[in-house]
């Protein structure tokens, strides 16, 4: 296991990087902890799979140093690294037996076969294929076949740590729950460090200690889950993370108060922001809809299950406000802003707010 | 609920079974109807039963062609699979190579067996030919014309020439099929380019190597044009393969009744040879 610091990295595919659009990944400066379970939480195209690889040695940084407890280690060879990688599509030696696949990267890196044999039967323990060891890896299901793609990482107990590049992307719906919480209770028993890449928040939200929400080839905001959602950084995180996503509404301020169109908001404290575009952010959760407050035209409701999400408009803006599941949409509907949830943007990152 | 059945559809099926009985099925049953019989000419035939056959199987001529056949096809697959695998790996996976390649590679495929033929006919000779020329200025004894030796290698060389980038190709298709993460999976699992080679590269190819296998082998098994341009057969027999032999025995001696039941032999060895290997990549296939 190791700590991993992320020293000043940029990368670009092009050979000759000029402009700061030319480098996928712009300058990353980040210390994954030793026993961390981390999340890359992006869109499509933000730099997370560059920067995952950049960690597994699968590509070489433009600029910048990689250490592994304090070693550089930017110019060993993937397999000099000692990395485990687990990749989208499951990757399986078709033509080996389970049991033979877990064995390939000991007995490549010349293990003595007792070793190699007490070493798989604990991983296949571990993964719970204990029953298939004997089984051709390619009559396998899809779920299978990615446990042993993991179980190749696991097998090698001294890994610095295990990479994850959206690995439950074709796996079942049930069986990416099962496989997750495996995840987390393999973290918990043996204290990998994990650094997980997805798109999808939930699978972030639920895997990681730490989040690393990136956009547009840097990191935007680095924190737990409850940090993410209640103090996003910039508005994208906003945006990305919750369901219905952050209402963001152009404001313009004055003192402790915020002025919406006819409107004025009264926020916790006072922006220490006067200059940009100026935005508040308030997630839907924190939207209270009643009798009292700001008059809104209610334009749809949306039931999702265990509450229902209100799409209305507010002084020509379209917000979403989230209600209980039993809750009903008064007849002259009106909206107040629960002063916790506030967040004030300034050119869309967030400003500290005074007394 | 009652189906309706109705046999006219069979008369979709008509065009095809007119077609395939004038070029297949009636052309077969006259070779049929030669093998059971002789004839001294004008037109008479006498029965002659099995005597054909018979005499075919214990002919020690026709064992040589097969014999010379079955060495030829082992020796043009013991080196067009390896050196086509070898190439195909070897070839450019991206870039402005990969058209160069590809194209380089189809050349050999375009050109006409009788062309091919005559090129190393020409190419060979010791008089006027570019190899056979060089190839005794170097000091080496080389003459297709009259040693069996050479002229065995000649056929070899041409066929490699003309075929290997047939499995070169397939091979290739196999490859690029391979998604990356494979590639990358084993750098992460240290495997060696051996183990790269031997558990992701191998078992992807094996089908089309299947294919190439059994392509190649039934080419070569009634290989004609190209020996019978360059040696025609020679020198003596050393190169006279089945089908050059047929050819020989029909057209060359017009001896119609034993020619008819080489012809089936031929065709029932080359019939379970496809068998054989359709069970085989179906058996293949089956366990996938």
């Amino acid at each position: 296991m190791a700590r991993i610091d992320v020293n000043h990295i940029r990368h670009s595919y092009l050979p000759n990087p000029q402009k700061d659009s030319d480098f996928a990944l712009k300058e990353v400066h980040h210390t994954f902890q030793d026993g961390g379970a981390y999340a890359l939480l992006g869109p499509s195209g933000c730099g997370k799979t560059t920067l995952l690889n950049i960690i597994s040695g699968l590509l070489h940084p433009s600029h910048g140093q990689l250490l592994f407890n304090g070693r550089d280690v930017t110019n060993l060879s993937t397999q000099e690294r000692n990395i485990a990688q687990v990749f989208q599509f499951p990757v399986i030696y078709d033509t080996m037996t389970v049991y033979d696949n877990l064995a390939f990267p000991l007995r490549n890196r010349r293990v003595p076969e007792t070793d190699v044999d007490r070493k798989v039967r604990e991983t296949l323990d571990m993964i719970d294929l204990a029953g298939l060891a004997k089984k051709k890896a390619r009559g396998l299901t899809a779920d299978q076949k990615q446990k042993i793609s993991l179980g190749r990482g696991l097998v090698r107990s001294d890994v610095n740590a295990i990479l994850f590049d959206e690995p439950l992307t074709v796996i079942d719906p049930h069986m990416k729950w099962v496989l997750r919480s495996q995840l987390k209770q393999l973290h918990r028993r043996f204290g990998y460090t994990m650094v997980y890449v997805t798109h999808d928040q939930t699978e972030a939200l639920t895997f990681a200690d730490q989040v690393v929400v990136m956009f547009d080839g840097g990191i935007v905001q680095i924190g737990t889950p409850a940090e993410l959602f209640e103090r996003p950084r910039h508005t994208f995180v906003g945006y990305f993370i919750g369901s219905p996503g952050m209402n963001v509404l152009p404001v313009a301020l004055e003192g402790k108060t915020a002025k919406l169109g006819a409107q004025r908001i009264e926020l916790p404290g006072v922006p220490k922001a006067d200059k940009g575009a100026l935005e508040l952010g308030i997630r839907p959760e924190y939207v209270r809809l009643g009798r009292d407050g700001m008059a809104v035209q209610v334009s749809k409701v949306e039931d999702v299950g265990r509450h229902k999400v209100v799409r209305a408009n507010l002084e020509g803006k379209e917000i979403a406000a989230v209600i209980g599941e039993d809750d009903e949409v008064p007849a002259e509907p009106k909206v107040r802003f629960d002063p916790a949830g506030i967040n004030i943007y300034a050119d869309s990152w967030r400003v500290e707010m005074g007394a | 609920m009652d189906k309706t059945w109705n046999n006219k559809a069979w008369f979709l099926v008509l065009p095809v079974l007119v077609l395939v009985a004038f070029s297949a099925v009636i052309p077969l049953m006259t070779v049929v109807n030669y093998s059971v019989q002789d004839t001294f000419g004008n037109n008479v035939f006498f029965w002659a039963g099995t005597e054909w056959f018979e005499d075919l199987l214990h002919s020690s001529r026709f064992w040589e062609a097969m014999v010379r056949n079955l060495i030829f096809s082992f020796i043009i697959l013991a080196i067009e699979v390896p050196l086509g695998i070898f190439i195909a790996l070897n070839m450019p996976k991206k870039g402005w190579g990969v058209p160069v390649c590809l194209v380089l590679m189809a050349l050999p495929l375009l050109v006409p067996w009788n062309v091919v033929g005559t090129i190393w006919q020409v190419f060979g000779r010791n008089d006027i030919g570019l190899l056979g020329y060089y190839v005794n200025a170097l000091g080496i004894d080389y003459n297709y014309v009259q040693d069996p030796f050479d002229a065995w290698i000649t056929v070899i060389i041409m066929d490699v020439w003309h075929w290997t980038s047939l499995v070169v190709l397939l091979c290739y298709a196999g490859l690029v099929s391979i998604p990356d993460a494979f590639y990358q999976a084993a750098k992460i699992d240290g495997a060696s380019r051996w183990a790269v080679f031997r558990y992701i590269q191998l078992p992807k190819m094996q089908r089309v190597l299947l294919i190439a296998v059994l392509l190649r082998f039934m080419d070569s098994f009634m290989i004609y044009t190209e020996p019978f341009v360059v040696t025609g057969g020679g020198p003596g027999n050393s190169t006279t393969f089945l089908s050059i032999d047929l050819v020989k025995t029909a057209l060359g001696q017009f001896d119609l009744g034993p020619a008819a039941a080489m012809s089936l032999v031929y065709f029932l060895i080359i019939l379970l040879l496809s068998w054989v290997f359709y069970t085989v990549m179906t058996n293949y296939d089956a366990e996938r």
